[in-house]
């Protein structure tokens, strides 16, 4: 904290400079890549560990094999997966380091982001002008209209359904959450029916050519069909993960919201209006929930106002399981449960009573789990309760 | 009191005489009687039925609770619900069964109300998936009856008709059972934690269900346990049934099915009956005053030796039971189970039910079951009706000129009850967090909060909220370490 104070006085040496870089840049991308090549690591060495203990769990189907050749695809995937993951546990972590508290409708934000971004672009692909434009703009275009839309969204639901309600006992904010997340589902829902008469939300991504052709990757006998869209997920998520941590850890207002997040009463004492920290956090924890969303949303093509439950009960799982309230915890949850899910995924079509439709479950369990032994997480402290 | 004597208005005057035992009896039973005969006068085939239908139903329904609120005499409140439940009711519901189906979904889900209400009412344990119970009831009834093939219908270990009323009482307990092994591992957790928990069970359950037709087929997927066996008509139904088209000089040429139905709708009354008088037992007891203390301050209830994870597991157990006798009465009224009917918006709308209501309170439970359910199966479907009605007949709107016509067809009301669940559980919290029947504790207790607030100003609630509340983890830059 003290040396972002120092620099931004305007003293610019080399020397800060590079440390602004090393803080800012690198250190950041330095820990994305210690996490995924730690939660791959640990994975591969596990699904391993299963094809030694059962080499055939389907006659003639040598498990070996299957994970030699899938390996690298299921890394692409989970990271592709764990980004989103881990940007909309960002959303959870920073309202519940703020507020103490779960922010249950988060997960329609997500959606409202995955909606937002199929209505500019479809809005475009009409006007018939989304061909011209240049791959990087489209992408940066689309996902900040939806940062912003479910940014002020999220302030909104803050405004008009938590404050009100600050202060009460918790369930009271919570089950105002529920209120909110089932009446977003259906606000859009009704919006979408009025407007187009259905609600399956295809993505207008057919007529780019860019988008169509995956790239193919091919190391020893496995071949991985790397889509653009994946990179476009984890390029987005990377920049728009330091461009927080820049602002978090770097800025003024940042500074403010750890404050908050610190001592709320405190704060308010220090001079930091509480409510705009408060609103702010509700700003970019939306924002980030809005930009996974278009992220997600061009990832998978097709979304539904019903899009955000699952995605937003695993980053739940995932802010839990990096440790509630910590912004590095939920970059780890996230990228975790994202591998997880993807080895699982495709792992476990080979055993014959489980298979891949109880990959939704395993998140639950896993969820249970950590609550049940580490309810802290794995970055959090253990904080005991205080009469 | 004496304050309002002293001026002799006329509304004073007209409340005074209202408040007369005579007058307002014979005003209830004259209401009652109207909103009867106006209902049972109604013409299906009108343009306007669904309206209008919508207006009296939920009179008729509500009534009982004008009459456990009026000044009358105990025994003419129990005497008027009695006749309402047992001879109104029933007369309407054979002169149209939908109203019969509709009230039976009413005790259903006044039922699981209640039950819910144990759990985050009484103990204040939240629980988002509290359907699970209601669905181990169901299943467990259909997978005994069912024409699907699962593994028991294959291996004829169907049992008789009969069993019904032995398998509610082995969905109490089954129910129970899982209510216990469900509620052992969460029960360390606070509050939001809980209730993402159960919320994850009762979504675990409903995919447990979904898939449980391979390696062996016990639930039949998602495709549902069909010709489920429903209990067999007494004959003194059927008899009861003809007599009362001999006497009424009706026509009524579904006999079994309206005996059926009939049979179903006293079971189900018996039922929300038993768990009314169980669920009260339980508020005046030593269990139940532990639970309030939970509820309270679980620090301080256990520093005061409530056995803390007896006592939740045993609300967890009671809440459990009830869902999975309304379960067994579930399954068998819609021969049909299948996981579809066990998601997260049925936990959701049971737990708008109990806020709606009133958490804490048995009436207000009830309350909340009979309006979320009329908003839910009534207003909305009747308005779906409407519209389309009146998209048959090409109906303008007069004043805005609106083309029922250009209605969307996807925009159709009855298939928005998140919208109308949603809202009323953000405006209960926001202006009336006590419920529309608030339980008196519970009143008590909101207004000693917003004394507090006074005290301490507007600005200062967060704060002192905050005051109270445990350091926590929080968002620390890890920049700083390195």
């Amino acid at each position: 904290m003290l040396d972002a104070g120092r620099s931004s006085l305007g003293s610019v040496s080399a020397r800060s400079v590079l440390g602004w870089v090393y803080r800012f840049i690198l250190f950041p991308i330095g820990q994305m890549l210690v996490f995924i090549v730690g939660a791959a690591l640990v994975l591969t060495l596990l699904s391993y560990l299963l094809a030694l203990l059962f080499p055939e769990p389907r006659p003639n189907i040598s498990l070996m094999t299957q994970v030699n050749r899938q390996l690298p695809g299921m890394i692409v995937s989970g990271i592709t997966i764990g980004f989103v993951y881990a940007m909309i546990a960002l959303g959870y972590t920073l309202v519940y380091g703020v507020l103490k508290f779960i922010n249950f409708a988060h997960s329609e934000i997500f959606m409202f982001g995955s909606v937002v971004g199929f209505e500019v672009m479809q809005r475009l692909a009409e006007g018939g002008n989304l061909p011209g434009w240049s791959p990087v703009l489209l992408v940066a275009f689309v996902v900040l209209a939806a940062m912003l839309a479910s940014g002020l969204l999220a302030v909104l639901i803050e405004r008009v359904a938590y404050r009100p309600l600050r202060g009460a006992p918790r369930l009271v904010p919570l089950i105002s959450a529920i209120g909110v997340s089932f009446f977003m589902i259906d606000v859009v829902r009704a919006f979408q029916a009025i407007t187009r008469n259905d609600f399956n939300l295809t993505y207008p991504l057919n007529n780019l050519e860019w988008i169509r052709n995956p790239v193919k990757l091919a190391i020893g006998e496995a071949t991985v069909n790397i889509r653009p869209t994946q990179f476009i997920v984890v390029l987005g998520a990377v920049v728009t993960l330091i461009a927080l941590n820049y602002f978090v850890n770097g800025t003024k207002l940042g500074r403010g919201i750890r404050a908050v997040s610190q001592d709320m009463a405190t704060a308010g004492l220090m001079g930091i209006n509480v409510n705009r920290m408060i609103s702010l956090t509700f700003f970019v924890g939306g924002a980030f929930g809005g930009a996974a969303g278009a992220l997600f949303g061009m990832n998978v093509g097709t979304v539904t106002p019903f899009v955000g439950f699952i995605p937003g009960i695993k980053a739940f799982t995932a802010a839990v399981l990096g440790g509630i309230g910590n912004i590095t915890g939920a970059l780890l949850g996230g990228l975790t449960l994202g591998l997880i899910e993807s080895f699982l995924n495709g792992l476990l079509v080979y055993f014959p009573v489980l298979g891949q439709r109880y990959t939704d479950v395993f998140a639950f369990s896993v969820l249970i789990l950590i609550l049940i032994f580490r309810p802290s997480g794995l970055l959090g402290e253990r904080v005991d309760e205080k009469v | 009191m004496a304050a309002n004597s002293v001026r002799q208005t006329p509304w004073t005057t007209v409340r005074a005489t209202l408040k007369r035992p005579v007058v307002a009896g014979a005003m209830l039973i004259f209401y009652i009687v109207a909103a009867v005969v106006i209902l049972s006068s109604l013409d299906r085939g009108n343009l306007w039925f669904p309206f209008y239908s919508t207006l009296l139903f939920p009179t008729l329904i509500l009534s009982p609770f004008f009459v456990l609120a009026a000044p009358v005499q105990g025994w003419f409140k129990g005497v008027l619900v009695v006749v309402l439940l047992f001879v109104a009711i029933p007369y309407l519901g054979m002169r149209d069964t939908s109203y019969l189906e509709l009230v039976i979904q009413i005790c259903i889900f006044a039922g699981l109300a209640l039950g819910l209400n144990i759990v985050v009412g009484f103990a204040g344990l939240l629980d988002l998936g509290y359907i699970a119970f209601f669905a181990v009831g169901a299943y467990m009834w259909a997978m005994f009856t069912s024409g699907a093939p699962t593994v028991f219908n294959i291996n004829g270990w169907l049992v008789p008709e009969t069993a019904f009323y032995i398998f509610i009482i082995f969905g109490i307990i089954v129910a129970a059972i899982v209510g216990i092994l469900l509620g052992l591992p969460v029960l360390r957790l606070r509050g939001d934690y809980l209730a993402i928990v159960t919320l994850g069970f009762g979504e675990m359950i409903r995919v447990i269900a979904n898939n449980l037709d391979q390696p062996i087929n016990f639930t039949n997927g998602s495709q549902g346990l069909f010709d489920v066996g429903r209990p067999p008509i007494p004959f003194f139904m059927r008899d009861g049934v003809l007599t009362a088209e001999r006497m009424l000089g009706l026509s009524i040429t579904n006999v079994e099915p309206l005996s059926q139905q009939l049979l179903f709708y006293f079971i189900a009354i018996g039922i929300v009956a038993i768990i009314i008088m169980v669920a009260r037992r339980l508020d005046n007891s030593p269990i139940g005053r532990a639970w309030t203390a939970i509820r309270e301050d679980e620090v301080a209830a256990i520093a005061m030796g409530v056995p803390l994870v007896r006592m939740k597991l045993m609300a967890f157990a009671m809440g459990a039971s009830f869902a999975g006798a309304i379960g067994v009465i579930y399954g068998a009224k819609q021969t049909f189970v299948s996981p579809e009917s066990f998601s997260l918006i049925q936990s959701i709308s049971i737990l708008a039910m109990v806020i709606v209501g009133g958490m804490g309170g048995i009436r207000g439970a009830l309350l909340g079951a009979v309006i979320v359910t009329l908003l839910n199966l009534l207003v909305l479907k009747n308005l779906s009706l409407q519209i389309n009605a009146l998209r048959n007949v090409d109906f303008i709107v007069p004043i805005i000129n609106f083309r029922i016509q250009n209605w969307p067809s996807q925009l159709e009301p009855a298939k928005y009850e998140r919208l109308i669940f949603g809202l009323l559980l953000i405006l209960m919290m926001i202006f009336r967090p006590a419920g529309l029947l608030p339980e008196p504790r519970r009143r008590m207790e909101l207004a000693q909060k917003k004394e507090e607030e006074a005290i301490l100003g507007e600005g200062a609630s967060p704060a002192a909220d905050v005051l109270n509340d445990q350091p926590t983890v929080t968002a620390r830059p890890d920049a700083e370490q390195a």
